[in-house]
């Protein structure tokens, strides 16, 4: 570890040792896959790339824990040895972003920090639905774990469920356990011809409210509209079926296995945005997503989630059209010029606000760790 | 024996005045102070202890309830929360020195929104109104606890509760969308809605169980599901109980990721058979029920590649359900277990701890021992898919000495689950029945954090004291009254 070059641990007692020496302003980082998203700051790196490593995976307990620092692609890949995958789908940014391949989908830890969950979000739920504990260090040093290694845990308060979506402004994470699934057996994406997002909206609405297990349900205006259909392939046959009967859609595109794969991971990475220096990434409740979008106009859109998750492009950002038009929901300010002063959340009411700081209060009082990346 | 921190004499002094006080913030009828009528919130399903609160306040609006907080606040006096009074840990019971603010006036839904698959509704609604508000259109809310007949949606969010099918689809924290917080100081926080992921901190996650320590619940946003097109049970029968543990992980191990998988043990399985006459085969030490849902194709198909699992764990008998009543009255037996329990015994305690699955069998062998060692039978009753344990310890409490040798047992019990990896509660909650225990699980560092973000929320520390942190200072000697022999509260309520 050298001074004035980043800092970077390799234990949980170095992370300790780092946070602890003095009290300096980090930034944290692990392979710098998410970089771009948040304002850069004037902080020195903790670079977490060498907190390194599965500590613990048994496929039969279906739980995984790692250091916070391994690559998300060695984990995808030890669990795919074995059957099994991340049910929250983390999205892979970087062509959206364009972090130069800078890697790729980034570490286990960079995931749960940014919450950031795919497609398959509104079947299986979020990151923060899959982690079950973590130790972590806050903003004063102090080591601390919570959670557990088991999914059924009401033990204390859900500390990790703090801390995923934190950013890296709570507390920095040493290890983390998560809870991991059986892969389907096979998958299909059954693609419908709507256009218009009114029309498509309509489609998910229906498919997602039927009895057929719809897993994803999506939109690509260039495209139409995305419903996957998951698990044993007798029962995804089956289902495909019946769904399409109740849809009563006559021109259906259908894509098998790999290819369904790729739609959906191209869909919510938002690769089709990539040539647009702005992109927002807005929660919405599903049947809000028609008036949001004309009120937000973009250049080019994607849904996900439904008609829940909109992201949207831009040349330039013009954060009060984009946050006024929303009731209920959440507008990220994914892609922007590292210049942009806008805050990257969407800003909370004031009794939230205040409760929010409180709780950064309790982890990190003095504002050290990514202070102002993400305000 | 669990104690109750010393209440302030100065608030036990201040009684009348507060009182008063809340009768002017809320209509006569919604505070009680009559000593009988207090009565009725002395305790809640831990019944093994009570207290009588200062007062109840019973708010109908969250403008009540944000105006009682902020009169709690400025009198310094203490507040615990409660929804229905079924929790099993002892989440609900009263401080001495507090307030007790109920929600059943909070029993309306809001409303039904089948285009975002969302139900909203305030905190007093039962967890059961909400499926049957949205079963016309086939949509349930998925999360059951066993007494969802009487368990408000608030209680579910305090405790995060979970229930038989939360292995399949999630507990309460995976199926909440959004809440109405009043916090300790009478502010109103609208956290989450209709939307996924806020992107600020989690405080809804923080939220659901936070077991009435940071504020009040007063609405929830639930999400609901169309209900599977199916659904089929098997009923299997083992010669051991370590061959039925087994059996469990195998399957899950083969990545089947059953509705529900429960397990009994012979104990169980006899007090079940003569309380409701499921039809449980007699001869075998443990019974599996695994639940299979979906599409019909699917669920047949997984029908025949668990009843063969079964078979190749030693299955001494294997059923499968043919029609949904034959699937309903498998369930009879274990729905019934915990009252039926309550025949063959004159008290018993539920335990709560969670393992990993793989240690089912040999911590099942050593709760045997245990058994034997205390003198104590013990059921076993529980949520075996996910390692989540129930056993049932079964004593008289008129014996003199055999309360305190239970709740030793039962201790010990926990104690082994975290030693096999796992944790103090899975879904019932620490409350103040396991809260000695947590420094069993946790560092003096991590529960220091925890406490951090108490008092984020609640710096005075007025919110459900007693429970969750064991911070005691000094014991109280009341607190510790038995319910005895079908004085328990909801006898006839199912439990799981």
């Amino acid at each position: 570890m050298q001074p004035g070059s980043g800092i970077r641990p390799a234990s949980t007692d170095e992370l300790v040792e780092a946070l602890c020496r003095d009290a300096r302003p980090l930034a944290v980082r692990g392979l710098g896959s998410k970089r771009a998203i948040g304002r850069s700051i004037d902080a020195e790196p903790l670079d977490l790339s060498a907190l390194e490593g599965v500590v613990d995976y048994r496929p039969a307990e279906l739980v995984l824990t790692a250091r916070a620092g391994t690559r998300l692609a060695a984990i995808e890949a030890l669990l795919a040895e074995h059957g099994q995958r991340l049910a929250f789908e983390p999205p892979d940014l970087g062509k959206l972003l364009g972090a130069n391949g800078n890697g790729g989908g980034g570490t286990l830890g960079g995931v749960l920090a940014a919450n950031l969950s795919g497609s398959r979000r509104i079947s299986a739920g979020a990151a923060r639905d899959h982690f079950l504990g973590v130790t972590a260090v806050d903003g004063r040093g102090a080591l601390f774990r919570a959670g557990g290694k088991v999914v059924k845990n009401v033990t204390g308060y859900d500390l990790p469920k703090l801390l995923a979506g934190s950013w890296g402004t709570l507390a920095v994470m040493s290890e983390v356990t998560l809870k991991v699934v059986p892969s389907a057996e096979t998958e299909r994406t059954l693609i419908l011809p709507d256009r218009e997002p009114a029309a498509a909206v309509a489609t998910l609405t229906a498919a997602l409210g039927s009895a057929h297990e719809v897993s994803s349900a999506g939109f690509d205006p260039w495209r139409g509209s995305l419903l996957r259909l998951e698990g044993l392939k007798l029962s995804v046959a089956a289902r495909a079926q019946a769904l399409l009967r109740e849809l009563g859609s006559p021109d259906v595109e259908i894509l098998e296995g790999p290819a369904s794969r790729e739609a959906w991971s191209s869909l919510a990475g938002g690769e089709a945005l990539a040539g647009w220096p702005v992109v927002w990434r807005i929660s919405v409740p599903p049947a809000d997503a028609t008036r949001v979008l004309r009120a937000i106009e973009p250049e080019r859109y994607l849904l996900d989630w439904g008609g829940g998750l909109i992201l949207a492009a831009y040349d330039t950002v013009d954060a009060a059209r984009v946050r006024s038009a929303l009731g209920d929901g959440h507008a990220l300010l994914l892609k922007a010029p590292a210049d942009s002063r806008t805050c990257r959340l969407h800003p909370p009411g004031a009794a939230v606000g205040q409760a929010l700081e409180r709780v950064r209060d309790a982890f990190d009082p003095d504002r050290r760790l990514n202070p102002g990346r993400m305000d | 024996m669990i104690c109750f921190p010393a209440p302030d004499s100065g608030l036990l002094a201040k009684r009348d005045a507060i009182v008063a006080g809340l009768r002017q913030l809320l209509p006569d009828t919604s505070v009680i102070a009559e000593p009988l009528r207090l009565k009725a919130y002395e305790t809640d399903a831990f019944t093994a202890y009570r207290q009588t609160p200062l007062a109840v306040a019973l708010p109908s609006t969250t403008a009540e309830v944000s105006r009682v907080l902020r009169f709690a606040s400025e009198q310094g006096v203490n507040v615990v929360p409660r929804g229905a009074g079924t929790s099993l840990s002892g989440g609900a019971i009263p401080a001495a020195d507090a307030i007790v603010v109920g929600l059943g006036k909070f029993n309306r839904i809001l409303d039904i929104d089948y285009a975002n698959r969302c139900v909203v509704a305030q905190s007093g609604v039962t967890n059961l109104a909400l499926s049957h508000a949205v079963a016309e259109r086939g949509f349930y809310y998925a999360p059951d606890p066993s007494s969802q007949i009487a368990c408000t949606i608030g209680g579910n969010v305090a405790e995060n509760s979970g229930g038989v099918h939360c292995l399949k689809y999630g507990l309460t924290t995976h199926n909440v969308l959004g809440v109405e917080l009043v916090l300790p100081d009478g502010e109103v926080l609208r956290i989450g809605g209709r939307h996924l992921d806020s992107g600020h901190y989690d405080l809804l996650g923080l939220t659901v169980g936070s077991e009435g320590l940071i504020g009040i619940v007063t609405e929830v946003t639930v999400r609901i599901l169309r209900r599977p097109q199916t659904a089929r049970a098997l009923l299997i029968g083992f010669a051991g109980i370590e061959d039925a543990g087994a059996a469990v992980a195998g399957i899950i191990a083969a990545g089947i990721i059953p509705a529900g998988m429960e397990l009994m043990d012979r104990p169980a399985i006899h007090a079940a058979e003569d309380f409701v006459h499921a039809g449980y085969p007699l001869d075998v030490e443990a019974l599996v029920i695994v639940e299979l849902d979906g599409p019909e194709v699917e669920v047949d198909l997984l029908i025949e590649r668990v009843s063969a699992m079964a078979e190749r764990h030693g299955a001494v008998s294997c059923r499968a359900s043919t029609s949904e009543a034959e699937r309903l009255r498998f369930w009879a037996g274990r729905k019934a277990a915990f009252p039926a329990v309550g025949r063959i015994s004159p008290d018993y305690f539920c335990m709560d701890g969670t393992i990993p699955r793989g240690e089912l069998p040999r911590v099942l062998a050593a709760i045997g021992e245990m058994s034997e060692r205390y003198g104590l039978r013990v059921a076993n009753v529980f949520h075996a898919g996910d390692g989540n344990l129930h056993p049932l310890i079964l004593y008289d409490a008129n014996r003199p000495g055999e309360l305190d040798k239970a709740e030793e047992f039962g201790n010990e019990i926990l104690k082994l689950c975290v030693d096999a990896g796992g944790v103090l509660t899975g879904e019932h909650g620490v409350g103040i029945e396991k809260r000695d225990l947590m420094t069993y699980q946790f560092s003096e560092a991590d529960l220091e954090q925890q406490h951090r973000v108490k008092r984020a929320f609640d710096p005075g520390l007025r919110f459900n004291p007693g429970k969750v942190f064991p911070s005691l200072h000094r014991c109280a000697e009341q607190g510790r009254e038995h319910v005895h022999a079908g004085a328990a509260r909801f006898p006839d309520l199912p439990r799981f």
